[in-house]
């Protein structure tokens, strides 16, 4: 440690500064693009988008001559080129939970919210922040998938295009998709304050919830189980018709679930002390 | 203060308006809350240059403020990896980012080497001589004696005295003298009266006088011819004062025992 060279006069600073919410945004971009755990989960999540579609593209493109023609006919080539969204959505959410859950579990909150002591800005700053990052990148990350996964195809010419009805819907759809369980798990986070808890409460919801709703009659889980989190807002992937919302609908609950996260974890926010 | 917890009852303002209602509050108070309130995983930098970017404070300050504190070398590693000592001069270096015209400090020397001790001591003394007010709380007295002007006793979240430390250990002060006679024993029985308390400190002549002034001491010897040779009123440390204080406290509710900090503001 170098004390020797610490000097005991503090240089004066214009008083200029003021809290805004763009200079908000600013300091919750430095917060989120200086930890590793950042770069790892998006790392992770560009890299399941991505390998997972090339992956399944090729197994099914490889096994493509032995299956039957039922099979055939069940297909649908976005299927497997999507199929690697379902794990990116884990890494995205749990990076969602910890963007907040972090602050709770070092301290860090404290500095942040003697910072900015209306608090609010701070949870906008890391909606927008960390909602922009994944949308730069999951967008792009599924269309390369979408690229690449059907490139596989064209071999066996059995892939479908861009314009294709849907097709773009549902590629764009799915970035937009991971995008907004980010900002649910952000959400979930804000509210438990606590990793392990915020992870839990993320990964019950989304993913332990729906096959718990086997345990309902058949006619109650077929009612609840499209506008639960995880099947709505997979409706935006959907290429088949099914028991499931039609896709902007779905999305739309999706984001509905989130906002509702947000709007419950701002109340707190205020009102708790930090 | 900070608004960081909801208080019970009552009301906190700085400068004439609660803290959270400030626009730029990082210029108004610098808080050294905990020194752990970093991000393990971001590097002193960092955690500095997000926290001044919430009041669009430029990097050149991060800069100065990590040179100011010493954590040159180190700027760009994970604060994790630091040590007590380090981690305290990173809040330190928060606390002063915005050039605050106060300072809330609590326990700032903790984990610090004797020469950090004695920088910490130096620059709250130059921050307090630039007409910023700079609160200190600790539980080191022999520190505070060093550091502060003014001292402020809080004890089971009441104000028990907020006056100057010369007046603090004046109070506590003065109420023993140790006086040297080589007629002790006959000075003994003059002074000892309701009240007044002489014990014998040892067996040349040294009595330890409780409840009288020195010059009382000396007019009644002095009236009885008695000669005296040591007339010492005995100087109270910070210490001392403290817990004379506190044990006054106790008597009035002794069945509460005493949480006691005491905050001293240079």
């Amino acid at each position: 440690m170098s004390s020797a060279s610490a000097t005991t006069s503090l240089p004066r600073l214009p008083h200029t500064g003021r809290v805004t919410q763009a200079r908000v945004f600013h300091s919750e971009w430095t917060k989120l693009r200086s930890v590793r755990s950042t770069r790892w989960s998006l790392l992770a999540a560009v890299g399941f988008t991505i390998g997972i579609a090339a992956i399944a593209c090729a197994v099914v493109s490889h096994h493509w001559p032995h299956l039957s023609a039922a099979d055939r006919a069940d297909f649908h080539p976005l299927e497997p080129n999507l199929a690697g969204v379902q794990l990116a959505q884990l890494a995205i959410g749990v990076l969602g939970v910890l963007v907040i859950t972090a602050e709770y579990s070092t301290g860090m909150i404290r500095a942040s919210m003697t910072a900015v002591p209306r608090r609010l800005p701070v949870l906008w700053g890391k909606v927008v922040v960390y909602g922009l990052v994944t949308l730069v990148l999951m967008i792009p990350s599924t269309l390369i998938a979408f690229v690449v996964g059907e490139s596989i195809f064209s071999g066996r010419r059995i892939n479908v295009a861009f314009t294709d009805p849907g097709v773009a819907r549902a590629v764009v759809g799915a970035g937009l998709y991971l995008t907004v369980v980010g900002l649910f798990g952000l959400g979930l986070g804000a509210i438990v304050r606590n990793t392990a808890g915020g992870i839990a409460t993320f990964a019950g919801i989304m993913f332990v919830l729906p096959p718990l709703m086997n345990v309902l009659p058949p006619s109650w889980n077929d009612a609840a189980s499209p506008y639960l989190p995880l099947a709505a807002g997979e409706a935006i992937m959907s290429t088949t018709s099914g028991n499931h919302l039609s896709p902007w609908v779905g999305l739309g609950l999706l984001c509905a679930y989130a906002a509702a996260a947000l709007a419950i974890a701002s109340v707190l926010l205020l009102r708790r002390d930090t | 203060m900070l608004g960081l917890d909801a208080p019970t009852a009552g009301d906190a303002t700085v400068n004439g308006k609660h803290y959270r209602d400030h626009a730029a509050p990082s210029h108004e108070v610098g808080a050294l809350l905990e020194a752990r309130s970093v991000h393990p995983g971001r590097s002193a930098f960092n955690h500095l240059s997000c926290l001044a970017q919430t009041h669009g404070i430029p990097w050149r300050r991060v800069d100065e403020l990590i040179d100011l504190v010493g954590l040159h070398d180190v700027a760009h590693k994970r604060a994790g990896q630091f040590s007590l000592g380090m981690g305290q001069r990173l809040g330190i270096a928060t606390a002063l980012l915005g050039d605050p015209s106060t300072l809330i400090l609590d326990e700032p020397v903790n984990g610090l080497d004797p020469e950090g001790i004695h920088w910490i001591r130096n620059l709250l003394k130059s921050l307090a001589e630039e007409g910023r007010t700079v609160f200190v709380s600790s539980h080191l007295m022999s520190e505070m004696a060093l550091t502060a002007e003014q001292v402020i006793v809080i004890g089971r979240g009441r104000l028990i005295t907020d006056i100057s430390v010369d007046e603090f250990v004046r109070q506590a002060s003065g109420k023993v003298v140790h006086v040297r006679s080589p007629r002790a024993a006959e000075l003994r029985a003059l002074l000892e009266a309701p009240g007044i308390t002489v014990s014998v400190e040892d067996g040349r002549g040294l009595l330890e006088v409780t409840g009288l002034t020195a010059a009382q001491i000396g007019d009644t010897a002095s009236e009885a011819g008695i000669a005296i040779h040591e007339l010492t009123p005995l100087q109270a440390s910070l210490e001392d004062a403290f817990m004379t204080l506190t044990r006054e406290e106790l008597e009035y509710k002794p069945l509460v025992p005493v949480a006691d900090k005491d905050e001293v503001a240079a």
